[in-house]
């Protein structure tokens, strides 16, 4: 049994629809994945579009996954601490600040774990974030940290090492602290709302080509998943 | 060529997923099910030996044996919040508010746990004194039902000890994947109680007043009698990176952010204890 199951529970539609869209209908596209899974694409191959490939499916590939949209975070708390939203108090100051010290700290782990099978470093685009509105970096940062929660869930089954999978839920368990924390910020008691969770109470999952085509909105350079059906 | 990625693939468009949802079912079935939709007999050898490695591991631990211990900490933790619910305690609108919403995921958990586990799971009346917990863990906790501050305190080291709990037990799930994502999606929810929770307490002032939405050290709950159920979490080294050696801001990544950035699992044997004085068996 795998997930895709479980998943399309809760988004049936979504997941159908962009899994028809590259493998063709139905089971006739089974070949056409065959031959996807074969690529001998490695992390940081450019396509054509000039972007960056996660690579071939492996636990490196999900682990570069994690570590795109670390970088992501990273970059843009960095922003948020370094110039504060008009009417920050103390307190959202010293725990965004905290946060951005978190997403650092997973940034740097992923990128000195991965070694020499890191991604590049990723540059990337805040242009559609206003950082001196409360409202905006807020709803910003509630997107980031709800997509990390969705995409990290999204993918533990995929990882085929034990150690990876705890050092997976060892973040993942961090960003929906975080998720909750901002939620509640910008409406209070919304840290764990139906619009985010499941009629069981748990978190829906996103799939990698949801989660990047999302992520690259916010990235200059974009990061495909060519092995996981998606290419930026 | 990775096998295991075009039956990912495959199932993608297998409609009959909720029958398979539930681990009752003899893993033959699942086989015979999918067969329905695929001509299996026309796929290649390989698949016989992809399947019997798909649904033929055996975990260390039985996957029944890790969803009962979840639905225990489940019914611990629905029990919980429907006392708090419906005690006399003087909780605010917000504060209010989280607990019943709280209240309702843990209950919505108990009700999944149970419909996975079906017939193999166990009852809540096996739990504390024919189904009723002492909340106050033997009389640590002995106001828990009347200071908002004790029960929102029991309330945090619950959620954080449920988060390790879950966390722990990912890898026992391995072997099915549905499982693991159920586990992995509930896991997620706890940390958000956790958080909101942690909110609560430094919103509160007084003892709480501290308390971030992440666990920052070790026990940061100023209780002492919950020391065990943050054991490990001022843990710095992460698989083979030392968190601390890592440029930050300025300077290394510090001890605090180190330890507030990653949650640290505990194991079955590890928790139990923790929850046995509330009446978890």
């Amino acid at each position: 049994m795998k997930t895709e199951t479980l998943l399309e529970r809760e988004s049936a539609s979504l997941g159908r629809r962009s899994f028809l869209r590259y493998a063709g209908a139905g089971l006739a596209g089974v070949g056409i994945l065959a031959a996807g899974a074969c690529k001998k694409d490695e992390p940081g191959d450019q396509y054509n579009s000039g972007a960056i490939d996660i690579g071939a499916q492996s636990d490196f590939a999900i682990l570069n996954y994690a570590y795109a949209l670390e970088q992501l975070e990273a970059a843009f708390y960095t922003q948020v601490a370094a110039n504060m939203y008009t009417g920050a108090t103390a307190d959202e100051v010293a725990l965004l600040t905290d946060i951005r010290d978190h997403e650092i700290a997973h940034r740097e782990f992923f990128k000195a774990a991965l070694g020499s099978k890191a991604l590049q470093a990723l540059t990337p685009d805040f242009t559609a974030v206003n950082f001196t509105s409360k409202a905006s970096v807020l709803a910003t940062a509630q997107a980031f940290e709800d997509l990390g929660v969705s995409a990290y869930n999204g993918v533990g089954y995929m990882i085929k090492s034990a150690d990876y999978l705890t050092l997976a839920g060892k973040i993942v368990s961090v960003e929906a602290r975080h998720a909750a924390y901002i939620r509640n910020l910008l409406n209070p008691g919304s840290f764990a709302d139906s619009t985010i969770l499941d009629g069981f109470g748990m978190d829906k999952v996103s799939t990698i080509p949801v989660v990047l085509k999302t992520a690259n909105t916010f990235l200059k350079t974009k990061v495909s998943a060519s092995a996981y059906g998606y290419t930026a | 060529m990775n096998l295991f990625n075009i039956i990912e693939e495959i199932e993608k468009v297998d409609p009959e997923f909720t029958d398979r949802i539930s681990p009752r079912r003899a893993a033959i079935k699942n086989i015979t099910g999918f067969g329905s939709k695929v001509a299996i007999a026309a796929m290649p050898f390989a698949f016989a030996t992809l399947f019997k490695k798909a649904y033929g591991e055996t975990a260390t631990i039985p996957v029944n044996d890790v969803l009962n211990f979840a639905l225990k900490l489940e019914y611990l933790e629905a029990a919980f919040y429907n006392a708090g619910a419906a005690s006399a305690l003087s909780f605010s609108t917000l504060e209010k508010s989280y607990v019943t919403t709280i209240q309702g995921h843990e209950n919505a958990h108990v009700t999944f746990l149970k419909s996975v586990l079906g017939g193999a799971a166990v009852s809540q009346t096996s739990q504390g004194t024919a189904g009723i917990y002492d909340f106050t863990a033997g009389g640590t906790f002995s106001t828990v039902f009347t200071s908002v501050d004790t029960f929102f305190a029991v309330a945090q080291a619950l959620e954080d000890t449920g988060v390790r709990a879950y966390k722990g037990q990912a890898p026992n799930l391995m072997g099915n994947a549905v499982a693991l994502s159920a586990a992995l999606n509930i896991h997620s929810v706890e940390a958000r109680h956790a958080a909101a929770v942690r909110q609560l307490r430094r919103s509160r002032g007084g003892a709480g007043a501290t308390t971030k939405p992440w666990i920052t050290g070790a026990n940061d709950t100023g209780i002492t009698a919950v020391n065990g159920n943050y054991a490990g979490e001022d843990n710095v080294i992460q698989g083979p990176v030392t968190i601390t050696s890592l440029p930050g801001v300025g300077a290394n990544i510090s001890v605090n952010a180190a330890t507030q950035s990653f949650d640290e699992p505990l194991t079955m044997a590890q928790v139990l204890p923790l929850v046995t004085p509330f009446g978890v068996k």
